[in-house]
């Protein structure tokens, strides 16, 4: 009788120490945390869905760490798991010069405020750098490239209303060839996902830009289509990175993570402002505490 | 997510449906809740159907009319960046010249590159009257020069559309309240609206955005834009459900005929459809 007290009491104070190992039972309340953060930062209800199943699962049967409560410690499991993944793949901008990148995404998710921003980050480490303007279609998008492009005191090459959109790209390639720029940033239109025919105009202005790379830009507070819109883009351009903006609002951000799980384009970069030095390379770590709001 | 079928009787996940759609995890929550109440979570069609006549009751009610009114009637356009203010702002003013009202447009945003030319070349196009401020110009006083223009000019409406701001610049939050006050000082009833432009393919922020916004200015109704996408907009419903607040025209494309005035029963048709 009095062992099996104090077998009982035994128990009673390795779960309070935190002794033992993660059960289903100890991590229960933590994984409904985790997922309700997830779910209300926007990441995709199925990716939020198999990230809870897979991180748990490799929780499971690990020592609990003494004097840590196991909630508390599956919560740091899951924290670092996100951010092991979230550093997968190539962050960093191609090194080969001259470079071509191409700036696309929906209508005002932050293109060209986007490539002022990478202009200027460029011509801050000393590249020769230009702009294309290539939206031919939204009133005024040339004169505000202009403007952004006075203010970061980056050229930006531009042609005349009712030019084709084969021959800015054409000549804007063959201008920065001949003027030997390190870096050409080529301003995409804004169009849908579902755009059938926008996208296939993308897609040739990809097959003759030969991007080095193509960076797709994503408003932070998109909601549950992110997947579906990258994965349109991702079928006609070869992506190559994300630049999640707008992370200087209140929305978390969870379309990033959906879509670097889905389809494996790394983010690159987070727009934090409207000024043109308001760029940051993406930091998996302090992004993972705000995604789950920690 | 998996899809209904006739038969009945096997499993839909709610949840995964609802919040695909961007309904948010209050609504979704209450949602789910009912179906279990009701016993309806294993019966697709019935579940359906109950799902869908909650959607027409939290969207009940008469939209926001624009009337007749001796000084011109203001709309004032605010929200977030990039989510199609200054588009709408010329929407609604080829809509509203085509029912022969006489329109000034205004353009308040003073910050953004070449926003004055944007909206500059939309008013050129539609040939509709247009007012702007120069860069940096306080966007307040350009919306109190616009109103007496408009005034001059005996004009029907005065549609001022205003830079992009997100809901935690709170100098930016107290600037469009200004602008609402200055308006309110040509004319007491000034603004007659005030409609929050939001982005279709937003999800769960929309509600903080519609928050937040209400708190700073004060809103009277919701513009949804890029609904032409994939996205679904269930946002209009949590907004409604939580803050009352209508959707009054949602946009669906670039050109200036893409804009409707909100159709509670085709949204919860298509909210299931496709
Ligand atoms: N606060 C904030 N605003 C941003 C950020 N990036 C872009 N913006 C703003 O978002 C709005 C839209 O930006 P644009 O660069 O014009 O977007 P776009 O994708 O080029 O738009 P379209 O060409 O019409 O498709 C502007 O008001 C920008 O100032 C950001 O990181 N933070
Ligand atoms: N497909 C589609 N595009 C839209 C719609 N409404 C606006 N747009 C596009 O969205 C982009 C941004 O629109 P703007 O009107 O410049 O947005 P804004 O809110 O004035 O942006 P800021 O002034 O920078 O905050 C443009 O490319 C528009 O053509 C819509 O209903 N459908
Ligand atoms: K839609
Ligand atoms: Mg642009
Ligand atoms: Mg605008």
């Amino acid at each position: 009788m009095l062992e099996f007290l104090q077998q009982k009491l035994e128990t009673v104070f390795r779960n309070l120490r935190g002794y033992g190992k993660l059960s289903e039972a100890n991590i229960a309340d933590a994984l409904r945390e985790i997922r309700l953060a997830l779910l209300a930062a926007d990441v995709h209800y199925p990716v939020a869905k198999r990230l809870c199943e897979e991180i748990q699962k490799k929780a499971l049967g690990k020592e609990a760490l003494a004097g840590i409560r196991p909630g508390d410690q599956f919560v740091k499991i899951f924290h670092e798991e996100l951010v092991r993944l979230l550093e997968e793949g190539e962050r960093e901008i191609r090194p080969e010069r001259p470079l071509r990148l191409l700036l696309c995404g929906l209508n005002g998710s932050g293109k060209t405020t986007t490539a002022a921003k990478l202009a200027l980050w460029f011509r801050k480490q000393r590249q020769d750098v230009a702009l294309v303007a290539g939206d031919l279609t939204r009133p005024a998008a040339r004169e505000q490239l202009q403007r952004l492009g006075e203010q970061v005191q980056v050229p930006v090459y531009a042609w005349p209303d009712g030019s084709s959109i084969e021959t800015v790209v054409r000549e804007g390639r063959a201008r920065g060839e001949k003027e030997r720029r390190d870096v050409l940033i080529f301003d995409a239109a804004g169009r849908l996902d579902v755009d059938a025919e926008l996208l296939e105009e993308l897609a040739g202005v990809a097959a003759l830009w030969e991007p080095g790379e193509s960076l797709l830009v994503v408003d932070a507070a998109t909601g549950q289509v992110a997947v579906k819109v990258a994965e349109a883009f991702a079928a006609k351009v070869p992506l190559t990175g994300l630049v999640l903006s707008r992370t200087d609002g209140d929305a978390r951000g969870g379309a990033a993570l959906s879509i670097q799980q889905v389809t494996g384009i790394p983010i690159k970069f987070l727009g934090i402002g409207e000024k043109p030095d308001a760029l940051q390379p993406f930091v998996p770590e302090r992004f993972v505490g705000r995604l789950l709001g920690m | 997510v998996e899809k209904f079928s006739a038969g009945g009787g096997e499993r839909v996940d709610w949840e995964a449906l609802l919040l695909e759609a961007d309904l948010g995890l209050a609504l979704t929550g209450r949602l789910t809740r009912m179906l279990s109440e009701e016993g309806l979570l294993r019966k697709p069609p019935e579940g359906e159907e109950r799902i869908r006549q909650e959607l027409r009751s939290i969207l009940a009610g008469d939209p926001p009319k624009v009337a007749h009114s001796e000084k011109p009637v203001v709309i004032l356009l605010v929200g977030v960046n990039g989510g199609g203010k200054t588009t709408t702002a010329a929407k609604l003013a080829f809509r509203y010249g085509k029912e022969g009202k006489r329109v000034v447009l205004a353009a308040a945003d003073t910050f953004r590159a070449a926003a004055v030319e944007q909206l500059e070349a939309w008013a050129r196009r539609i040939g509709t009257l247009f007012v702007a401020g120069n860069p940096g110009a306080d966007p307040a006083s350009v919306a109190y020069r616009a109103h007496a223009q408009a005034e001059e000019e005996k004009a029907d409406l005065l549609i001022v559309d205003t830079a992009g701001r997100l809901a935690t610049k709170n100098n930016l939050m107290l600037e469009a309240a200004k602008i609402r006050r200055t308006l309110a000082k040509r004319d007491p009833q000034a603004p007659h609206h005030v409609w929050l432009v939001v982005d279709g393919t937003v999800g769960s922020n929309a509600l903080s955005q519609a928050t937040e916004f209400h708190r700073a200015v004060g809103l009277s109704g919701l513009i949804v834009t890029k609904l032409d996408g994939s996205a679904k907009g269930g946002m209009i419903a949590a907004v409604k459900e939580e803050l009352g607040l209508p959707t009054v025209f949602v946009g669906i494309g670039e050109k200036l005929e893409d804009l409707e005035e909100f159709d509670a029963d085709r949204y919860v048709d298509e909210f299931f459809g496709g």
